[in-house]
């Protein structure tokens, strides 16, 4: 066994795991934080998308033990305090970009760190972004509309933070 | 599904890493990013006695100009090769070639050492190596040598690296003049492999073509240079006629596999028009 400490959406958790342990699975077992799944198993899906660092991971394809001392941000962990909705969450709900929900964590977890990385993505690189999360159900459409709904409004939210004189005019 | 029970050994540098292979038993396993060992484990294809894993080993991580070359730490991550700016500078070609890896979610831990080391024929690494006459640091018990890109290459997912060698850093030669380049991939679906993928670089001189570099994934069990299309671009005109007539050799001397994907035929066949399309973009056609 060997010790780890994480930081789990804003808690640390220190415990004894087997080296051969997951991070989905200590997420999910050690830790209760179910809303992470198991979607593939073989690193295809992305439906177990989590961030490690700030950076979106397929947590079926890392170690419990090589996020020791990481900070790991889960679907549980995206929305305010308050229980206010990511704007990423609040889009796939207006959007309605999910059928069943079960790839929606991972591909919430993808967008979040496409729209970090290109705040502005055109429709083919919202697509190219989350290429490493798969949608059984219905396909695509509402999905990257839902992303492209939650683009705009992060700019905008970002960019009253940051110009605030402007806000008037965009309203 | 669950990878079999391991020792697991965790290095802060190349010296302790090497000692830890040299420890380790019968069954070491080297860790990168993990992102092809943790799959194959997880199938129980491998199950390692020890997996050392070379996550914080800091030395082996980023890209530094040594002038004539770059050196690239084998544990810099695709994500971080994708945006580094001495690479979009000097080896656009790794850039090009390593933004088709996988996804996104794979390439922040995929490491360009390690898609090296793993040697997949499928991998597109690989190839832009062998195009870009890169060289290979390798640390173990006796030192370190270095080994050329053309030698590193044995077989299928076989390197030279011998039993207690660890890839610490690749050293890409700086392309000096008037080079284009660019990474052909064809593939069915999002995330897939390469069915076929061509790396190329050219050098333009006074509307000809003074060079040209060709590396093939996915041809046979090593990447390979298409060495008789290269040959017949030195000093050919840097005309679309020229650069297809060329390309009609480059799966000569290649021995592509059959698979669900695709047929030795048409692996060639894509080899040629792939081909034509790199060294026509690379040439400015």
């Amino acid at each position: 066994m060997t010790r780890v400490s994480m930081r789990v959406d804003g808690v640390t958790y220190t415990d004894e795991v087997e080296p051969r342990t997951l991070l989905v699975h200590h997420l999910r077992e050690a830790l209760g934080k179910v809303g992470t799944v198991v979607g593939c198993d073989t690193s295809n899906c992305g439906a177990c998308t989590v961030h490690l660092d700030g950076q979106a991971v397929k947590s079926c394809t890392v170690l419990a033990v090589q996020a020791d001392g990481a900070e790991v941000t889960t679907i549980e962990g995206i929305a305010e305090p308050g229980g206010a909705l990511h704007p990423v969450q609040k889009a796939f709900h207006e959007m309605h970009g999910l059928q069943c929900g079960y790839c929606t964590p991972g591909m919430i977890m993808a967008s979040i760190d496409l729209l970090k990385e290109n705040p502005d993505p055109s429709d083919a690189e919202v697509r190219e972004g989350i290429e490493g999360n798969l949608c059984r159900c219905t396909g695509y459409q509402n999905i990257v509309r839902a992303v492209q709904q939650a683009a705009g409004e992060m700019k905008s939210s970002s960019a009253g933070t940051a110009a605030p004189e402007t806000t008037g005019a965009q309203a | 599904m669950i990878p079999a029970a391991f020792e697991y050994v965790r290095p802060t540098t190349v010296d302790e890493a090497v000692q830890a292979v040299a420890e380790g038993g019968e069954d070491v396993k080297i860790m990168a990013g993990g992102q092809s060992l943790i799959p194959v484990m997880r199938l129980r294809l491998a199950a390692p006695e020890t997996v050392v894993d070379l996550g914080r080993v800091a030395e082996m991580r980023g890209v530094r100009d040594e002038g004539d070359a770059l050196v690239i730490g084998a544990m810099t991550t695709h994500a971080e090769v994708v945006t580094d700016p001495l690479i979009a500078q000097h080896a656009k070609l790794i850039a090009e070639a390593t933004e088709t890896v996988a996804d996104r979610q794979t390439r922040r831990r995929g490491t360009f050492g390690g898609a090296l080391a793993h040697a997949d024929p499928a991998g597109d690494l690989p190839a832009v190596a062998l195009a870009l006459d890169a060289q290979m640091v390798i640390a173990g018990p006796s030192g370190r040598r270095t080994v050329p890109a053309s030698e590193f290459f044995v077989d299928y997912l076989t390197t030279t690296l011998d039993e207690g060698e660890v890839l610490v850093e690749i050293r890409v030669p700086k392309l000096a003049g008037d080079w284009g380049v660019r990474y052909e991939k064809f593939n069915r679906v999002a995330q897939a492999w390469s069915i076929v993928a061509v790396a190329a670089a050219v050098r333009r001189e006074n509307g000809h073509i003074a060079e040209a570099r060709i590396g093939l994934t996915n041809m046979g069990p090593t990447p390979l240079r298409a060495s008789a299309t290269e040959a017949a671009l030195a000093g050919a005109a840097a005309s679309p006629d020229a650069v297809a007539q060329a390309a009609r050799s480059a799966a000569e001397g290649t021995s592509p596999s059959s698979d669900l994907n695709a047929q030795a035929d048409y692996r060639e066949h894509l080899a040629q028009v792939l081909t034509r399309r790199a060294v026509a973009t690379a040439a400015g056609l």
